[in-house]
């Protein structure tokens, strides 16, 4: 009787002891092991292809939480905004016709450069940094 | 308990090196004495046991923790979404966090109502009281860590009260940001005391604590003086009953990970507003309500200033309560500690929940 | 140099700014109506400039006697009559070279366009109850339009309008509605400009001109709207409503949207009990039922992305990280914002393609809440899972110290202190 009690105390203290290490270190070893995204990207992010884009064409692109608009001017010129209208937060796209960036919620429409040309966005469009890495383009906030 | 190794053993190979058997010896001879109040024993253990869990989980963080305003709330999302357990860890960091600072509070009152920091005990309630400002320092500086809006604003606050202290205040005040404001450089520093300064503290005096812990023993309340009480041996059966208390923190931090996860919040703006209704973690509130209350002026001193004068002069009467506990013949004045014990314990659980409600 | 060509020119103001003014002089001694326009001139653009009371009456600012000051022979005009204001005031404001020395990019077109509009015409026919000038821009305190306090700033415009057109006794004889301001002060426009302060929003002038304040033209209408709203007046004038509200004489937008209690527009509109289509197109026809159809696709896609906001927002509640399909759910409810821009063309096909976008993003933001749950879910299980093993092992340890504690060599000795 009392071999068994010392054998199911035992049993219970060295089984339960393990598994519960097993339980804590399951989860330790888990989070050792990188993610397949290692990387959390904050401050850049990749606009594709440089042949995705034709000159004189724009895409919009997610950056972070907020949508982005990339603008192929030519084939060698490229430039890049927050896509979110300063107006309503709309999201403005760009116009080949009249090489700007228009908002179809209210008409409003930016140069270039970002600056409001005409309607009623009250501010310009953030600019992002645009680098040509080999075939891939890459927009990065500005510091 | 046998202490002697068998020859040719592992554990006598080591003796000869290590000299195990006197640390055997010791620890056979270690014991709690039995009475009403013996629960509260376990406190300091369980603190302990916090700690750890904090090193290991805080660890496991440091992998993919980035300390710069650009990345840091990115990369503890990036912990919660992507790594995996990545939620438990943190959640079980940040929870953990806060209960030990609650058994540490419990773990000094105990301290104080079984008037254990007595002779030859001082230095004992002096170190504890230095790990407690540490442990509070742990919390203050790893709160900034996520870098979300609350966070941001209540180093704000604070760091705000450590400048309008005279003479020194502003030079601490810059000390602690880094700089003039709150920003990137005081996330910087913060980490540093987070993961470096602090811990070496800690650490130092931790052993300084526990050694004497050791060297003297486990304290008996005064009304059992000149009583024989019954003791327990420490190895194995108050251990024992040591490890189902830390198993069952373990199920309840596991739970509260699970069950209440920490929440990210909103990322820091530092051009924003504060949020409304903002206040400290609820170890802080206690005296963040007690500066509310206090009116801007009060003859001509400057209300926030006479607070933290205040809170000084009640930390050093507090620090020096083994001094002023005994009186010239080396009698402790019991009723006088409990008496200020009981209105400490009521004054801060009255106003922190106060701070929090109101 | 630049130093001396830097005080020249500081000398030049100061002789401006402290001339010899005998108008403001005098009158400034004086009290009641008399005194009044020297106080309020002290506000005046006009003044900071260095016009005097004279440039506009007439006299000689110079002349401290007041037969001198004042005479007719010196111009001295005195009270200046309703009709005779705007030929005044354009005596300056129309004179290109004039203005030019002031503010090279002011209009000098005002009086050209305040002739062609409807208070203009009636002002010339002898008709005193209209709006002259001085009743929009004030008479002695004329401020800058950019002037928060100027009447005619976009904030204020509307009320100053009001005074005439919703003065039930002043408008009567002109047989005009006065509701449109009580109208336009219930619309999104007057929200977006009072409670958003966005200057943007269209007031009374954006829609019906200033100085050439007339009513858009029926056949006018969507163009005008459109100015702002581009897309809605393209897809319009494509649509089949174009040519039979020409032929009805309606005018365009307004039909559906009124013209001043513009309302935020909802599926309400196309179809139950307030629909507006339904005021002409019976529900059996090919109108009522595009109609119906076209309220059923944007009703479906509303409520498929709100049923996987519930989800979310329980996962979200539970403590889950959904961040990211919660900002994917935004382009959902961007593709709903398409739909009802596309449904002005009137076409079921139109709304159909946008709605369809949308309800592939709704289904798919609502599968991430769900796995979410799911995730949530089996946290539990694995909670559960290490909960039972640590009971296990304090089951093990609370038997350990039973069985050692109950043996009597485990009878613990007493020891000092």
């Amino acid at each position: 009787m009392e071999q068994e009690r010392r054998s199911v105390i035992r049993w219970l203290l060295g089984g339960g002891f393990a598994a519960s290490i097993a339980s804590f270190l399951y989860p330790a070893i888990k989070f050792i092991n990188p993610p397949d995204m290692p990387e959390a990207s904050v401050n850049e992010v990749s606009g594709g292809k440089t042949q995705d884009l034709k000159p004189n064409t724009g895409k919009i692109i997610k950056f972070g939480s907020k949508p982005a608009l990339l603008v192929r001017v030519s084939d060698t010129e490229w430039c890049a905004f927050s896509a979110v209208c300063t107006h309503l937060n709309c999201t403005v796209q760009y116009s080949g016709a009249r090489h700007q960036i228009w908002c179809a919620c209210h008409n409003g429409s930016y140069d270039l450069n970002g600056k409001v040309v005409s309607g009623p966005p009250p501010a310009p469009l953030e600019e992002y940094a645009v680098n040509v890495r080999g075939d891939e383009v890459v927009i990065s906030k500005r510091t | 308990m046998a202490t002697a190794t068998r020859p040719g053993s592992l554990g006598s190979w080591l003796d000869e090196r290590l000299g195990l058997s006197a640390l055997r010896e010791f620890a056979a001879h270690k014991t709690v004495p039995l009475h009403s109040a013996t629960i509260w024993y376990y406190f300091g253990g369980i603190t302990l046991f916090l700690f750890t869990i904090q090193v290991l989980t805080g660890v496991l963080l440091l992998l993919y923790y980035r300390p710069s305003p650009t990345e840091a709330y990115e990369s503890v999302q990036f912990i919660m979404t992507r790594v995996q357990f990545g939620w438990l860890v943190r959640s079980i960091h940040s929870w953990s966090a806060n209960l030990m600072i609650f058994t540490a509070f419990v773990h000094m009152f105990s301290v104080v109502f079984l008037h254990s920091y007595r002779r030859p005990r001082e230095i004992t309630w002096l170190s504890g009281l230095v790990l407690l400002g540490l442990a509070l320092g742990f919390g203050f500086s790893g709160y900034l860590l996520p870098w979300n809006k609350v966070s941001y604003f209540a180093t704000k606050v604070g760091t705000d009260m450590a400048a309008s202290v005279p003479i020194a205040g502003h030079q601490v005040a810059r000390l602690l940001r880094g700089g003039a404001d709150v920003g990137g450089a005081t996330l910087t520093r913060f980490f540093g005391f987070h993961v470096a300064i602090l811990p070496g503290l800690t650490t130092l005096l931790l052993v300084v604590h526990l050694g004497l812990v050791q060297r003297h023993g486990m304290s008996s309340p005064p009304w059992s003086e000149g009583k024989k009480l019954a003791q327990m041996n420490f190895f194995p059966n108050f251990f024992l009953r040591e490890l189902m208390a830390w198993y069952a923190a373990l199920g309840v931090l596991g739970s509260l990970a699970a069950l209440f996860p920490w929440e990210l919040g909103e990322k820091a703006d530092p051009f924003g507003s504060a949020p409304a209704g903002i206040r400290p973690e609820w170890y802080f509130l206690a005296p963040f309500y007690t500066l509310k209350l206090i009116p801007s002026h009060v003859w001509r001193i400057e209300g926030e200033l006479l607070g933290l004068m205040g809170f000084a002069l009640l930390a050093a009467w507090w620090v020096l309560l083994p001094f002023w506990a005994t009186n010239s013949q080396g009698a402790v004045r019991t009723r006088w500690v409990t008496g200020a014990g009981v209105a400490l314990l009521a004054y801060l659980v009255t106003f922190s929940l106060l701070g929090y409600f109101r | 140099m630049a130093a001396a060509a830097f005080q020249g020119g500081l000398l030049l103001l100061v002789p401006l700014a402290s001339a010899k003014d005998s108008c403001v002089e005098c009158h400034g001694n004086m009290d009641g109506t008399l005194k009044a326009p020297v106080t309020e001139y002290t506000n005046d653009i006009h003044a900071q400039h260095g016009f005097s009371c004279a440039d506009c009456h007439g006299g000689d600012r110079n002349a401290d006697d007041p037969e001198a000051a004042m005479s007719a022979a010196k111009g001295f005009k005195g009270h200046i009559a309703r009709t005779a204001v705007p030929a005044l005031c354009a005596h300056c404001h129309s004179d290109a070279a004039l203005m030019h020395r002031y503010k090279p990019q002011q209009r000098v077109d005002q009086l050209a366009l305040y002739v062609t509009s409807v208070h203009g015409k009636r002002l010339a026919n002898g008709d005193t109850g209209v709006a002259t000038c001085v009743d929009c821009h004030s008479v002695h305190n004329i401020r800058e339009v950019k002037d928060p306090l100027s009447p005619v700033y976009p904030l204020k415009l509307p009320e100053t309008c009001a005074r005439c057109h919703a003065d039930a006794a002043h408008m009567a004889p002109y047989k005009i509605a006065t509701s449109q301001f009580a109208e336009y002060r219930t619309s999104v426009h007057w929200e977006a400009l009072s409670k958003r302060g966005d200057l943007s929003a269209p007031n009374c002038a954006s829609c019906h001109g200033n100085h050439g304040a007339t009513p858009p033209q029926v056949a006018s209408v969507a163009d005008v709207c459109g100015t702002c709203h581009v897309l809605f007046e393209e897809m319009y004038n494509k649509s089949p409503h174009k040519p039979a509200f020409a032929a009805m004489g309606a005018g365009g937008c307004t039909v559906c949207h009124s013209n001043h209690a513009i309302h935020k527009p909802g599926i309400g509109m196309l179809a139950g009990a307030g629909s507006v289509c339904a005021q002409c197109h019976e529900a059996n026809s090919g109108g009522g039922a595009a109609a119906a159809q076209m309220a059923g696709l944007l009703t479906k896609l509303d409520s498929a992305l709100n049923q996987s906001d519930t989800v979310l927002n329980r996962a979200r509640d539970s403590g889950m990280e959904v961040s990211e399909p919660i900002l994917r759910q935004m382009e959902g409810r961007e593709d709903l914002v398409k739909a009802r821009v596309a449904m002005h063309e009137f076409r079921v096909a139109s709304v159909a393609k946008p709605v369809a976008d949308g309800l592939a993003v709704a289904a798919e933001t609502r599968r991430a809440g769900e796995k979410a749950l799911q995730d949530r879910d089996s946290r539990r299980v694995g909670l559960a899972l290490s909960l039972v093993t640590i009971l296990i092992t304090m089951a093990g340890l609370w038997m350990a110290i039973r069985s050692l504690e109950s043996k009597p060599s485990a009878v613990p000795k007493p020891a000092g202190r």
